[in-house]
């Protein structure tokens, strides 16, 4: 790689947008149980790169907790495997340094540091001791981009504390940009965004799933018809329906538990 | 005021200006002394320059430092003993063996009669010590209270030690009666004034050490992980490396600072390294603001300096008024009064209710950051 950019260009498309072999993540027979109770049952999932995968589903269905399991904040069994990595049973520190990333329902940010020290951070998991305890000199030409892309670089020397929750929300994208994340887990992306502000996150995530594996648990049915390439079903723990937008509103099995109205109302 | 003290300039200015007061004004206004009682305080600032760090900084209370004092105090002692043996008594046998043990020098102390060795020992026995109980703390993720209060048995335990090793350690009268320090006589009051520069100018550094450390990368990631340490781990940090290198740091600076208190206030004993003086560290970094560079500094050599006059003329009440003071100041100013001009500055500037916890007045600076304004700060 010359010049890192954090975004190609053009539409995503299953298979990725490089040549050669697509990276991808492949979730067998992934189950959480807490105390007895099976939050996530026997979940299959298969993401490939360049697919904008959305998963969706009731509350309690166990969205959040797949993602958790995926990245090794709650103990689960079965398999996740990155591009050929078996990643579960990891630590979630090396899980992270093995390109999975992640955002949270509430955004969290460091809300003492400014915007840019966010991005630095960020950035600089693989910094040696002695690049750490020098000053930040420059911007780093990652965190740069990161900035313009998520629109705050007029904000770079503001604490993330006094930002508008959108704005962190777009700064947790941002973060998992320059983090150099393969695996992009987004919980709840445009939660308590403006109609405006959903339009251009959504314009973001298309952009940035375009050569990553991205998987978005989301609950607004317009914003997943919008911008979804597919689409997962979770309910009670299992995985009910997977396909296209129009595949899983068409399934009977959805309709009874979930999209029901949202589906006929949105045609 | 603000402009001139960041910046380049500004850190120069106002590292000048502090060599000048602590190594030119000081030494030349005060009488003997009261220069040896600054001396002690500025050891005492030593210590906490490092919790302002693992406190103030990473997020630890760190109600042990004592036991990291201790052991750069007694290493020290420990060579002054044998020094002094070798010296005056010919016999190579510290005087309270004689009394107290089977007149024999244990095999432990015999690395400390080599002057290298004590230096090395000083820094690098605190540290190690620091290194393996903070990765077994860490690691195991054992933080906030549960910390504070194993930090705190950890000081107990090890004054609950030394005062049962009366044969090897001189038990509660700990070792006292030191005449010479790496050959210099410590009556001289030339040697008094240079081990007084010592102290000022290992302090100097000290402050240096932490002013780069604060505003090195580390210094950001260390906030990060002091204010949301789960959230650090996903983006591939592990926050035990970096709680643990802050601790060593922190305890390191406890054990130089200890080595040199011993020369110049001529005694260390189980007191000194115990529970309350461990607390004590604490109180004038909470005090001076733990979150700021210089607060802690100021905050120690305040609080030491109200404590040797105050204990003198009121010796019971002391106790009580430290204790009061450091409620006062978590319950009603957790940044210390380093933070009270920021506070005035808001209260000024925005009506009460405009006056967000969050909301800061001006872009972040991490020297005059008044992060520690939220009470439920102190348990961490």
């Amino acid at each position: 790689m010359t010049t890192p950019t954090l975004l190609p260009d053009g539409e995503p498309q299953a298979g990725g947008w490089r040549r050669g072999r697509p990276k991808y993540l492949e979730v067998r027979n992934l189950s959480v149980s807490f105390d007895g109770f099976l939050a996530v049952d026997n979940v299959n999932l298969d993401v490939i790169q360049g697919d904008l995968r959305f998963l969706i589903g009731p509350n309690g269905a166990g969205k959040t907790t797949v993602i958790d399991a995926i990245t090794g904040l709650v103990p689960a069994t079965g398999s996740v495997n990155h591009t050929g990595t078996e990643i579960l049973g990891r630590k979630v520190h090396k899980i992270a340094r093995l390109g999975v990333g992640r955002t949270f329902q509430t955004a969290s940010v460091f809300e003492n540091l400014s915007v840019l020290q966010n991005l630095d951070i960020a950035a600089g998991s693989s910094r040696s001791p002695l690049q750490m305890l020098r000053r930040r000199k420059s911007v780093e030409p990652a965190v740069e981009e990161a900035l313009e892309i998520i629109g705050l670089a007029g904000a770079a020397d503001k604490k993330a504390g006094i930002l508008a929750h959108g704005q962190k929300q777009w700064l947790e994208i941002g973060m998992l940009l320059v983090q150099n994340s393969d695996v992009l887990l987004l919980d709840e992306p445009i939660a308590g965004m403006s109609q405006d502000e959903r339009g251009e996150t959504g314009e973001l995530l298309r952009r940035i799933a375009a050569n990553r594996i991205t998987l978005v648990i989301e609950h607004d049915m317009d914003f997943v018809r919008e911008f979804a390439t597919s689409v997962s079903v979770l309910a009670a723990g299992k995985v009910l329906s997977e396909g296209s937008v129009a595949q899983v509103q068409a399934d009977k099995k959805v309709q009874d538990v979930y999209l029901g109205t949202a589906a006929t109302e949105g045609q | 005021m603000k402009s001139l003290l960041r910046g380049r300039l500004g850190t120069v200015a106002g590292f000048t200006l502090g060599a000048v007061l602590l190594l030119g004004v000081a030494p030349a206004l005060l009488p003997a002394f009261n220069l040896g009682l600054l001396g002690k305080f500025l050891c005492f600032a030593i210590v906490a320059v490092g919790i302002g760090l693992a406190w103030g900084r990473g997020g630890m209370l760190t109600l042990g430092q004592g036991v990291f004092f201790g052991l750069g105090a007694y290493i020290m002692a420990m060579h002054m003993k044998l020094a002094d043996a070798s010296l005056f008594g010919g016999s190579g046998v510290p005087d309270f063996m004689s009394l107290y043990g089977s007149g024999e020098v244990p095999g432990w102390w015999e690395p400390f009669r080599s002057p290298a060795v004590t230096l090395l020992a000083v820094v690098l026995v605190p540290g190690l010590v620091a290194l393996v109980l903070g990765f077994a703390i860490f690691k195991r993720r054992v933080k906030g209270a549960y910390f504070a209060i194993l930090s705190q048995a950890l000081a107990a335990a090890f004054a609950v030690f030394l005062i049962g090793q009366q044969a090897t350690t001189g038990g509660s009268n700990g070792l006292n009666g030191f005449r010479s320090f790496f050959g210099f006589d410590l009556k001289d009051p030339n040697n008094k004034l240079m081990l007084y520069m010592i102290a000022a100018v290992v302090l100097l550094l000290s402050v240096a050490i932490a002013r780069q450390l604060m505003h090195s990368r580390f210094g950001e990631l260390l906030v990060a992980v002091r204010d949301q340490e789960e959230r650090v781990r996903f983006l591939g940090y592990d926050p035990a490396t970096v709680k643990t290198v802050i601790y060593v740091a922190a305890a390191v600076l406890a054990g130089v600072a200890g080595a040199l208190f011993v020369p110049i206030v001529g005694i260390i004993s189980p007191a000194d390294v115990g529970v309350i003086p461990s607390i004590a560290f604490l109180i004038g970094v909470a005090i001076g603001g733990r979150g700021t560079l210089l607060g802690p500094v100021l905050g120690a050599v305040c609080v030491a300096a109200a404590q040797s006059s105050l204990s003198s003329t009121f010796p019971s009440f002391w106790v009580y008024f430290q204790g009061l003071l450091f409620v006062l100041v978590i319950g009603f100013m957790p940044g210390g009064l380093a933070s009270l001009p920021a506070l005035l500055g808001r209260r000024r500037r925005t009506p009460p209710e405009a006056s967000d916890p969050v909301a800061p007045p001006d872009a972040p600076d991490p020297d005059v950051e008044e992060r520690a304004t939220k009470p439920e700060e102190v348990s961490r």
